[in-house]
């Protein structure tokens, strides 16, 4: 049981006085507000967002062409936009983040697992304008000339710098989840004679597979959300996607879309609908993600928990 | 192939992956620092732009973010605080804390923009502030929220039972046992927090995009309903949207941002360090 005060109760001839209920109502009213929180924004998007289904038909909107000035909105580019640059980020960071993990975790000694930690953490602190800044300058162009693209702007582009920013989630809860892995595992297949790494491959990583697969969720919802990085380095043309080989031309996703434009519409113009419509799309992608990635863990805690009882 | 040259493979790759994923901060923060540190001068950080932001300093756009950070802090710091000591504290294992649990990580993970969008529509439209640092400021606050939340009750939870038993035994009340006694040993780890936290809000560009964030202004802002510039979206202005933008003055301003960021996170592992060297549990 984890050390709390839930459990404790103080004497009944301890003093309780006006102020200190109140500041235990605030207290309270504080926890409550998480809850308050996600309902606001839930509810603005739903204000903002719904008067698109009256003014755009369903089937406008899942339609290939988006250029709201002629009052086209249909969004299928710029979801295609923003699933192509999120697998490209998933393929790059999912192998690099395990691999990162498992090194750091289980190989790198003392002192340089003291220096990597910090500096994971450091390109999570990373403003991602700034990403995107070394992306339009540095990596863009890289990639123009050893692709061999007319322009270096490309989902592509996109993918490699949102891997960087998805890095550090995975890594973190990637390593939290070989860390959990009980020691008595390891010595088990090492004195049956396994090697170092085939006790890595064969039974740490597995054993803490639910956790790696949490991390890499969490890690793909960081880069499904991401905005101004891709929007800065993605060229942000609103064609559909069509096979892999759109990897390589500059597409637009859906965060970079509002963000561009929102700046610029009319309040309560269609246009402005449609854009609140995206966002609650995002909203409800992230709201399944990490949905999803804490019933793993509740589970997983569920079962260790029944492990040791 | 033997197992053994199968482990060396491996752990070369492991290595190579461990080099690929950190050799490139090492790179950026050299680079922009390297690029950047001819720009900044006193002059430049401390004069308003000149030349349609071809010239001068980038002042108002530090003082911006200073101002952004500080409201957010004063807004998502009692806040944080307070529902950790309710989640860590007082909450027993129901339906309606695992809400509140389930509400915490999704408003973690909710793309920063469409917390733009949200203070777009409550705080700039339905409350009527207009673009504002009011609007930015608890636009941020409740990104950073999460952030500040879960730092601070693991802190709280770190706390050994035996302090809030000795307390509770001697005559406390609930709140003077977490005013005097968990609260103090737990400051170091919200400390780090609330650092990383506001890190992350000093950073962030999307949320301010609608909220608060103006391209140019002659003067400092004069109150908290007034738009601010701010260096994230500075950088964001000076990168993509004018043409003929010196090279000296983007990087410089890029290096300012990091370096406001970096102390932030610089301080809160210092704080921690101390605090693990410290501790006498």
């Amino acid at each position: 049981m984890a050390p709390s005060l839930a459990t404790l109760k103080p004497p009944a001839r301890a003093s309780r006085n006006w102020g200190e209920l109140i500041v235990e109502a605030l207290i309270r009213a504080a926890g409550y507000s998480a809850i308050l929180f996600v309902f606001l924004i839930l509810l603005f998007l739903l204000r903002e967002g719904l008067p698109t289904f009256a003014e755009v038909g369903l089937g406008d909107l899942f339609a290939v062409r988006w250029y709201p000035i002629e009052d086209y909105f249909g969004l299928l580019p710029l979801i295609g936009g923003s699933l192509i640059v999120t697998l490209g980020a998933t393929l790059l960071a999912m192998p690099l983040g395990l691999a990162t993990a498992v090194f750091v975790a289980e190989i790198a000694p003392r002192w340089l697992r003291e220096i990597l930690k910090p500096l994971i953490e450091v390109l999570g602190g990373l403003p991602s304008v700034v990403l995107g800044f070394m992306g339009m300058l540095a990596l863009a162009p890289l990639v123009r000339e050893t692709l061999n693209t007319p322009t270096g702007l490309t989902a592509f582009t996109g993918s490699i710098l949102l891997a960087g920013m998805a890095l550090p989630t995975l890594v973190s809860v990637a390593e939290d989840a070989l860390d959990a892995v009980p020691r008595s595992y390891r010595d088990a297949a090492l004195a049956l004679g396994a090697t170092p790494w085939q006790t890595i491959w064969r039974v740490t990583v597995p054993a803490a597979r639910t956790g790696v697969l949490t991390a890499g969720m969490l890690g793909i919802g960081r880069a499904i959300g991401e905005t101004m990085t891709v929007m800065m380095v993605t060229g942000n043309a609103a064609r559909l996607p069509d096979g892999l080989g759109a990897l390589f031309l500059p597409v637009r996703t859906m965060t970079a879309t509002i963000a561009a434009e929102m700046g610029e519409v009319a309040n309560g113009s269609t246009h402005y609908h449609v854009l609140f419509t995206v966002g609650l799309a995002l909203f409800l992608i992230s709201f399944l993600v990490n949905l999803m990635a804490s019933a793993v863990v509740f589970r997983q805690k569920k079962r260790s928990e029944r492990l040791l009882s | 192939m033997s197992r053994h040259t199968t482990q060396r493979l491996a752990f070369a790759l492991l290595t190579l992956a461990a080099i690929v994923t950190t050799a490139p901060i090492v790179l950026i923060v050299g680079y922009i620092a390297a690029t950047g540190l001819p720009a900044v001068s006193w002059e430049f950080l401390t004069t308003m732009p000149r030349d349609g932001m071809r010239a001068g300093g980038i002042w108002p756009a530090i003082v911006g973010t200073g101002l952004l950070t500080a409201g957010t802090g004063l807004v998502a710091v009692p806040l944080g605080i307070a529902a950790a000591i309710y989640l860590a504290e007082y909450a027993k294992d129901t339906t309606l804390t695992r809400a509140i649990r389930i509400a915490i990580i999704n408003l973690a993970g909710i793309p920063s923009v469409v917390y733009g969008l949200f203070g777009l529509g409550l705080f700039v439209l339905f409350l009527n502030f207009g673009t504002s640092i009011l609007a930015g400021c608890l636009t941020l606050a409740i990104m950073t929220l999460p952030v500040i939340i879960s730092t601070a009750e693991e802190a709280l939870r770190a706390v050994p039972q035996s302090f809030r038993v000795v307390s509770i035994s001697l005559g406390g009340t609930k709140w003077q046992t977490i005013r005097r006694v968990v609260l103090p040993q737990a400051l170091p780890g919200i400390l780090t927090g609330v650092i990383l936290g506001l890190e992350r809000a000093a950073g962030e560009t999307a949320p301010i995009l609608f909220t608060a964030a103006a391209f140019f202004l002659p003067q400092l802002p004069g109150s908290a309903m007034d738009a601010t510039m701010a260096l994230p979206y500075h950088l964001f202005v000076i990168s993509t949207q004018i043409p003929g933008m010196p090279i000296q003055i983007q990087y410089g301003t890029a290096l300012v941002l990091l370096v406001f960021v970096l102390s932030m996170n610089l301080i809160a592992t210092v704080i921690r360090a101390r605090a693990r060297a410290q501790r006498q549990w």
